[in-house]
């Protein structure tokens, strides 16, 4: 039993909707990290990346680069939307606008008369085809114990291979005068204001990027599964995103892929274990599915709870670094 | 209601497809909470008849009301269809208006979707009676009525649930994304008393809003005041906030299950008619106390020493704590007042809809919505913002679809700030 779920757990942890979430929370950790942007609707990025490209592949019939276009084009466009009201107003206030935001997006799409475009609740399919076209694996089981298959392989690679091209390109910029004026943002931005640099500019250019970054997380997370549906994009999956960046380590370039195989290898670890336990009744009184998915949230909560307050930084972030506060 | 013949055969081979789809592929793309899946013994069905005969191939879109299965079923030659479901819980059906033939359309025109409870093992019957068809806008001005009075309902209540959260703001700096939670648990502890122990809802209720106070209350003694005294940052708290917001809404969902419930008293009553509006004495009663609790809120927060401390702290914190003021206990009992007043909502939500351990989250945009609206930090503000919230939310449902009625709401939200984003009743501060 113990095998099982660790190799359930494995499997989540390398799998391709841990490298989608390791995506989101580089672009978070580029947005809250790097330049103390407040974005509680990474989701909503994800929303607009997702449905560009499903959209314009299975609604339109454009070809996959088109529809990956779209996506991103989406990301920038909703940036700033988002941005211009609130990057001038204290943080929370992003906050509360992105969240509602995401919120809003899922409404749309999920409402009836969007159904010729999103197809409403039933979501889309079938956009992912010319992805797989491009699969260099021969159909099989690949990685042993972990039973891939081979387009599961093909979109976990170019998951994970996005995630260090991006983070790479992150670490590059942070040493960059540019990074190092996000960084002067978020530590004081009346004195980078001081400095004679627009902030406004500087925190816009950031949310783009980082949206951008969650757009393309949103394609990953829909070629994997080869369907969209708005229920997919809960407010939830930001504050998964926010665990995966806290936990691996704020304002750190390797934070974020840390948290994300972490944070999958024990949420699923857990939701293994609870299953096991309650299938074979050592839990009694409580009802399949719905407490596996309650108690492993329950432990989401406690463990967001639990970072904020004993360890802020992460696991790889530094304390000093982090002194993050509004206005 | 015109619909040519060649689009019902779209509908219908949509809907075919569709059903195909979702058999083959839901299972594998569903989320975290979903039932573990039994053999189809559950199901719904109904029969549509127009003058005695079946209705044949009209279109019924079933969805479940936590997003994990939608299907179409389309009606027999007799008029008859069912549906096999993946397992118990909430479901909507809605009848696809364009599907009805010509020359058919429903009696009640407002009306196009029906909630339904499957249970283990059963088939719920779903009944929409047809008849001539008649313009759904035929009765503009009854609907603008019926909407305005939902929305003042509904206002009253995100109104008094706001109070808390700005005034908590206002003290103490925390944006508390576990406010809409609050509500849930006021809302289910009500739920335990009146259900689970059989009180009547005039008992349970108010010792659930006493609890949900004392939660409150014990959440500042017990975990923000230590992380005030600590030097946490706002953002960190903030973050804290959410995290016990999962754990507050998740442990509701392990002990009451996610399915919409209602309490056993007042939930069936005849609606009295007043012109052309239709209310629920209960309701009537949700409004006239929320009234009430919102004038004496009003009036404590002005005529009361501790009312005057709690603005005087949320205007301005220093300058309170040098004139005297012991703000740690003014904070204390604006957590109890706010933590009241949160149950005071679930509570009245509660009677007038259901409760289901969604309905805070649910509510928390909207009242973050009126209270960016009324001004950061103003109780007076989030009273005003609260009300236009629930008002704005309820009369969009006039002209536009129902299921995107609260994108109106946070749309406004964006708006005011724009144009105005201290809120209406806020003060101007520079920004930055």
């Amino acid at each position: 039993m113990i095998e099982t779920i660790f190799f359930d757990a494995l499997r989540s942890a390398v799998g391709p909707t841990a490298a989608s979430y390791a995506l989101l929370a580089v672009g978070l950790n580029l947005h809250f990290g790097y330049t103390g942007l407040l974005n509680f609707g990474q989701v909503g990025f994800m929303l607009v990346g997702a449905y560009g490209l499903a959209i314009t592949v299975s609604v339109f019939g454009g070809p996959l680069w088109l529809g990956v276009v779209v996506g991103i084009l989406a990301a920038v466009v909703l940036s700033l939307i988002l941005g211009a009201p609130t990057l001038r107003l204290r943080a929370d206030y992003l906050a509360i606008t992105t969240i509602a935001a995401g919120e809003i997006l899922r409404f749309l799409v999920r409402n009836t008369g969007s159904d010729p475009l999103t197809g409403s609740v039933f979501g889309l399919r079938q956009f992912a085809g010319g992805f797989y076209d491009l699969s260099p694996f021969p159909a099989g089981q690949y990685l042993g114990a972990l039973s891939f298959s081979a387009n599961r392989l093909w979109v976990t690679i170019v998951g994970w291979v996005l995630v260090a091209l991006l983070s790479v390109g992150i670490w590059a910029l942070m040493r960059s005068p540019w990074g190092r004026v996000l960084r002067s943002i978020r530590e004081d931005e009346d004195a980078a204001r001081s400095l004679g640099k627009n902030v406004f500019l500087y925190k816009m250019q950031s949310l783009i990027l980082g949206g951008v970054i969650g757009a393309i997380g949103g394609i990953v997370f829909v070629l994997a599964l080869q369907n969209v549906t708005p229920d997919m994009f809960l407010p939830q999956v930001t504050f998964f995103a926010f665990a995966i960046m806290i936990l691996g380590g704020t304002a750190t370039v390797l934070g974020p892929i840390l948290g994300a195989v972490t944070f999958w290898f024990l949420l699923t670890g857990l939701q293994s274990g609870i299953r096991s336990l309650v299938d074979s009744g050592a839990i009694p009184g409580v009802a399949g599915g719905q407490a596996v998915g309650a108690f492993s949230l329950i432990a989401v909560g406690l463990m967001l709870m639990a970072l904020m307050v004993f360890r802020p930084q992460g696991a790889l972030g530094d304390r000093e670094e982090l002194r993050l506060d509004v206005s | 209601m015109a619909c040519s013949a060649s689009s019902r055969a779209v509908l219908l081979l949509r809907a075919v497809l569709l059903s195909l789809l979702f058999a083959l592929v839901s299972p594998a793309a569903t989320g975290l909470a979903q039932d573990a899946g039994t053999e189809a013994s559950e199901s719904v069905s109904g029969r549509l008849t127009f003058e005695g005969e079946g209705v044949e191939g009209v279109a019924l879109l079933v969805t479940r009301t936590d997003g994990t299965f939608a299907t179409e079923a389309i009606s027999g030659s007799d008029g008859a269809w069912s549906l096999p479901l993946p397992g118990p819980g909430d479901y909507l059906v809605e009848l696809l208006v364009a599907s009805l033939p010509e020359g058919v359309g429903l009696r009640d025109p407002d009306s196009t979707s029906r909630e339904v409870r499957v249970f283990d093992n059963s088939s719920s019957a779903v009944v929409f009676a047809l008849g001539p068809p008649q313009e759904a806008s035929s009765d503009l001005a009854r609907r603008i009525l019926q909407s305005a009075v939902n929305g003042v309902k509904f206002g009253l209540i995100i109104a008094m649930t706001s109070i808390g959260l700005s005034l908590i703001f206002g003290t103490t700096g925390l944006v508390n994304f576990a406010h809409g939670d609050l509500v849930t648990v006021g809302a289910f502890l009500a739920y335990f008393l009146n259900v689970s122990l059989g009180l009547p809802l005039l008992v349970a209720g108010p010792v659930a809003i006493v609890a949900g106070a004392l939660l409150a209350g014990g959440l500042d003694r017990r975990l923000w005041r230590p992380l005030r005294g600590r030097q946490t940052g706002l953002i960190a708290m903030l973050v804290v906030s959410i995290g016990l917001a999962f754990v507050l809404r998740h442990i509701v969902l392990l002990f009451f299950g996610g399915s919409r419930l209602a309490y056993t008293d007042y939930s069936l009553q005849t609606a009295l008619q007043f012109g052309v509006v239709r209310v629920q004495p209960v309701e009537l009663w949700v409004m006239g106390l929320s009234v009430l609790m919102l004038v004496s809120v009003g009036l404590m927060l002005t005529r009361t020493r501790l009312g005057k401390s709690m603005r005087a702290v949320a205007d301005n914190r220093d300058l309170a704590e040098s004139s005297g003021i012991d703000v740690q206990r003014v904070i204390l009992s604006v957590w109890i007042l706010g933590g009241g007043l949160t149950a005071v909502g679930g509570v009245f939500l509660g009677v007038i809809e259901s409760v289901d351990y969604l309905m805070g989250f649910r509510l928390l945009l909207l009242m973050f919505a009126g209270v960016v609206l009324g001004g950061l930090g103003s109780a007076y503000g989030a009273m005003l913002g609260g009300l236009i919230v629930g008002f704005v939310s309820e009369m969009s449902t006039v002209w536009f679809s129902s299921q995107i009625k609260y994108v109106w709401a946070l749309g406004v939200l964006i708006l005011i700030l724009l144009v105005r984003p201290q809120g209406i009743l806020g003060r101007r501060e520079r920004f930055g």
